[in-house]
């Protein structure tokens, strides 16, 4: 076809003191599926967002079917065709799936047509979906059905999709490839964002590759090496973390018939968890995130309480000791939210090293704060971890998330712990942020201490840890030996596809 | 178009400017209401904001200053600390009754004696009672998780009838033919809290320095404040930091319980005099006020204290000078507090004018 479905010429928007993006072109043609490319902070975001109403550019046009295109809302972007995944959910914990679709819509109608028409959809897609349920039930896969279908009811001829796969176990992106094939197949176009380039190569035409706003670099993925697509990414040479062979010591770490119950109504209740782990290695513990991630955190770092004997540190039994207790022990934790939960986002970095290494670095004296020695203490995470910040003094929440879980993960690493749990530490990083953080894991195993790594990215778990565990549900599959395993062995580990079917592509 | 933008992180200059500009803005409004209401609107704001401290009389206002001033900063302070964390004491009123009950209870059964022990006795008399009252709600919520705002606030109507019931039963003046009220601490001289009654200094105003004093330092050095900050900004956060929500709660109730009993007292040995049924005016109620006016910060405080003195002594002066109704000067304070909550945005956003999306 000679005039695409979209085409961008010479987007551009600024926000004061950084130019989001600068005079971005490219085309998308009807039924193309289009990866855009790029790291945090490179412009992908503003694009979208411009495409589908949210943000209005400088200067640039687009056209759609070649008539000129400016969407003042999303509304408009909606009823012209253009269908946006969001990263993160919007969907009500309470409500059913079919009462949270129709709260996107301008005018629902009954509730059993909207059930009737999910169920069409959902058989169609191979998206099994059931309209009856309440939303705050389903696993993130379900929930991101809940997400499409909403998307494929408006018959899209665009769909958006925000790094869709970073929820799912492999079996379920298999299952959303055929999906977003046959939608392909049909005539819809797809502008698939990621950092995941195996996947932009299985499943992309075209790529578009944004740096600092500008696009760099265009490819065919299927045809272009993984690595040569992340250094376009990055710009430079991209170091790859190295995994020296070490010894592994005795354990230090021992979980005994870890339960707890559930700590809120949407939480998981971790189910008789056995573990032991040992000095100098990696343990990586996958699973879907809402299998009973949090919840282990939470019993690691000491937020949630259990039985003394549930968790052994050090031949110390402490699993009834408040999260400073076992900071002195060396037991230290990074949670996976970093606004809120690892720091608190108004404060500045300053305060978010005492949040947790009073104990261990001595800032309080008869608890007085040494303010002079936390800063210190921050400038010294900042040097060491490249945290890139004017100072200090910054508020956390003037961090870019890179940058934040570089000093978030740093503060627990400058306190040399001798067991670090981390929940995914390279959520919504940069690629080269994540490289940097995954080799600090693996210096920190090397120099002895132990080191929990519970993430959804398998490759990242495969690229770091020497044992490897699955989480569904609250259990704990036994570790296995992390060289080796194959793909559909984890998939299998991690609890399957949860009940979906592969896309009838001949439907 | 005016348009919102999130500042990227709060802007330190208008954490100072804020206060001062809801304050002029309370002027310009006020003064658009005196007018309305038919008065010199210039001279109404100077009667209220300025002849407490400049006029001729002033030698007469400026003790009152104090006296006003010294019960709304001891109980704001306390106040502040659970403000901060995100714990809502409202009965502050009720506390203030029961500390000045407690404390003026202990002065009354040693009287007529004179020893210099009475008056340290009912001072912990007063912390103790005020504490208690506060423990209350803050029991009630880490045990069953029960709103502490309804439980404080409700108690204060408690408090309210307990001050009644002892005013013309347990502690009423044997001496005093049957009026209600009791004998009048003031005059007993072991049991006063004035220091120099003309020059309006008793106890609490000195109690009300070393608080702040005192949270100035917790707040700033100690990691109690530091665990208070954290609790109200990111409460996730400070159970990772290993803060103890509920003795959190207990700590922050018990200190505003403490130091609103302390005020009662004072006020009861000094000021008030006596155990009457119309003891309490408020002080509980407008030092909220006071704390949020003073952005829960000490120093902020005692100036918006010796403020809100200022609008309650300049407010006297106009209701008997200029015959203003007294509805209009609590308007005004109530102004103050809706301006200052409306302009506080500007901490952490930026206005912009004109065009949607400004490029810089």
């Amino acid at each position: 076809m000679t005039e695409p479905l979209l085409r961008l010429s010479g987007l551009t928007k600024a926000y004061p003191g950084v130019v989001a993006n600068k005079d971005v072109s490219f085309d998308i043609g009807y039924g193309e599926v289009h990866a855009l490319l790029g790291e945090n902070g490179a412009g992908k975001s503003t694009l979208v967002k411009t495409i589908y109403g949210l943000v209005k550019p400088d200067a640039g046009s687009m056209t759609l079917e070649g008539q000129p295109f400016a969407p003042q809302e999303p509304r408009i972007a909606r009823a012209s065709g253009i269908a946006m995944v969001f990263q993160h959910f919007s969907l009500f914990d309470a409500m059913n799936v079919a009462e949270n679709i129709a709260l996107g819509m301008e005018n629902p109608p009954p509730q059993a047509e909207i059930a009737a028409r999910v169920r069409q959809v959902s058989d169609q897609y191979g998206l099994p979906l059931d309209p009856d349920r309440i939303v705050g039930e389903l696993s993130a896969g379900e929930r991101q059905r809940v997400e499409i279908i909403r998307c494929l009811l408006q018959d899209p001829k665009l769909l958006i999709m925000d790094e869709p796969t970073s929820v799912l176990t492999p079996q379920e992106v298999q299952i959303l490839f055929e999906t977003l094939r046959k939608l392909s197949s049909e005539g819809t176009a797809i502008l698939y964002i990621s950092h995941k380039l195996e996947e932009i190569r299985a499943l992309c035409e075209n790529a578009t590759v944004l740096r600092l706003g500008q696009v760099v670099g265009t490819c065919d993925p299927r045809e272009t090496s993984a690595r040569d697509m992340a250094e376009l990414m990055v710009g430079t040479k991209l170091h790859v973390p190295e995994k020296a062979p070490r010894p592994v010591g005795d354990v230090i770490l021992a979980l005994k018939g870890l339960s707890a119950p559930a700590p809120h109504r949407f939480g998981t209740p971790l189910r008789d968890i056995n573990l032991e782990v040992r000095k100098g290695e990696v343990l990586g513990i996958g699973g879907v995130a809402g299998n009973g991630q949090d919840e282990l955190v939470a019993a690691l770092s000491g937020e949630l309480r259990t039985k003394r004997a549930m968790v052994r540190f050090q031949d110390k039994d402490i699993g009834h000791l408040p999260p400073n207790a076992r900071r002195k022990a060396g037991l230290l934790a990074a949670p996976e939210e970093r606004m809120g939960h690892a720091a608190a986002p108004d404060m500045s970095l300053t305060e978010n090293a005492i949040l947790t290494a009073t104990t261990r670095e001595g800032l309080a004296k008869k608890g007085f704060l040494q303010w002079g020695k936390a800063r210190t203490f921050a400038e010294g995470v900042i040097k060491a971890f490249d945290v890139r910040t004017p100072g200090p003094q910054n508020a956390a929440r003037s961090l870019s998330g890179g940058n934040l879980q570089k000093f978030v993960i740093g503060r627990e690493i400058m306190q040399r712990p001798d067991v670090l749990v981390v929940n995914q530490p390279t959520w919504g990083v940069d690629a080269s942020a994540a490289a940097a953080i995954r080799q600090a894991l693996l210096d920190l195993a090397a120099n002895g201490s132990a080191v929990i790594v519970i993430s959804q990215d398998l490759d990242e778990l495969m690229e770091i840890s020497d044992r490897f565990a699955a989480l569904n549900e609250g259990r704990l599959s036994s570790p296995r030996a992390a060289t080796g395993l194959t793909v559909e062995e984890i998939g299998l580990m991690l609890g399957g596809a949860h009940d979906m079917e592969v896309a009838h592509v001949d439907a | 178009m005016i348009r919102l933008e999130k500042r990227p992180q709060p802007s330190r200059p208008w954490v100072f400017a804020t206060p001062v500009l809801a304050v002029l803005l309370t002027m310009l409004f006020g003064g658009l209401l005196f007018a309305a209401l038919g008065q010199n609107p210039f001279e109404t704001i100077r009667t209220i904001f300025f002849d407490p401290l400049f006029s001729e009389f002033a030698w007469f206002y400026r003790p009152q200053l104090l006296i006003k001033g010294a019960p709304l900063v001891l109980i704001a302070m306390g106040l502040s600390f659970g403000f901060r964390a995100g714990i809502w004491n409202i009965g502050a009123e009720g506390q203030y009754i029961v500390g000045a009950i407690c404390g003026a209870a202990v002065g009354l059964a040693f009287y007529p004696m004179e020893s210099f022990i009475i008056f340290p006795l009912m001072v912990v008399a007063g912390a103790l009672g005020g504490f208690a009252w506060a423990m209350i709600p803050g029991f009630l919520r880490v045990r069953f998780g029960t709103n502490e705002i309804l439980v404080s606030l409700m108690l204060v109507y408690v408090a309210e009838q307990l001050l009644a019931s002892m005013a013309l039963g347990a502690l009423r003046n044997p001496d005093g033919m049957g009026f209600p009220g009791s004998r009048n601490l003031a005059q007993y001289d072991s049991a006063s809290s004035w220091i120099s009654q003309s020059a309006g200094m008793h106890w609490g105003v000195v109690a009300a320095l070393i608080a702040v004093i005192v949270a100035y330092i917790a707040l700033s050095r100690h990691i109690f404040g530091f665990n208070v900050k954290l609790s109200g900004q990111s409460p996730r956060a400070a159970r990772f930091a290993g803060v103890n929500p509920a003795r959190l709660v207990l700590v922050c109730m018990g200190i505003s319980g403490v130091l609103a009993g302390l005020a009662g007292l004072f006020e009861i040995a000094g000021p008030a005099g006596q155990v009457s049924i119309d003891f309490n005016v408020g002080y509980g109620f407008t030092a909220i006020i006071v704390a949020f006016l003073g952005r829960l910060h000490p120093v902020g405080i005692l100036l918006a204290g010796g403020l809100m003195a200022l609008t309650y002594i300049g407010g006297e002066i106009a209701q008997s000078n200029l015959g203003l109704p007294l509805a209009a000067i609590q308007l005004l304070q109530g102004m103050l507090l809706f301006f200052l909550l409306a302009v506080d945005v500007l901490t952490n956003f930026r206005v912009q004018f004109g065009r949607k999306e400004v490029a810089s």
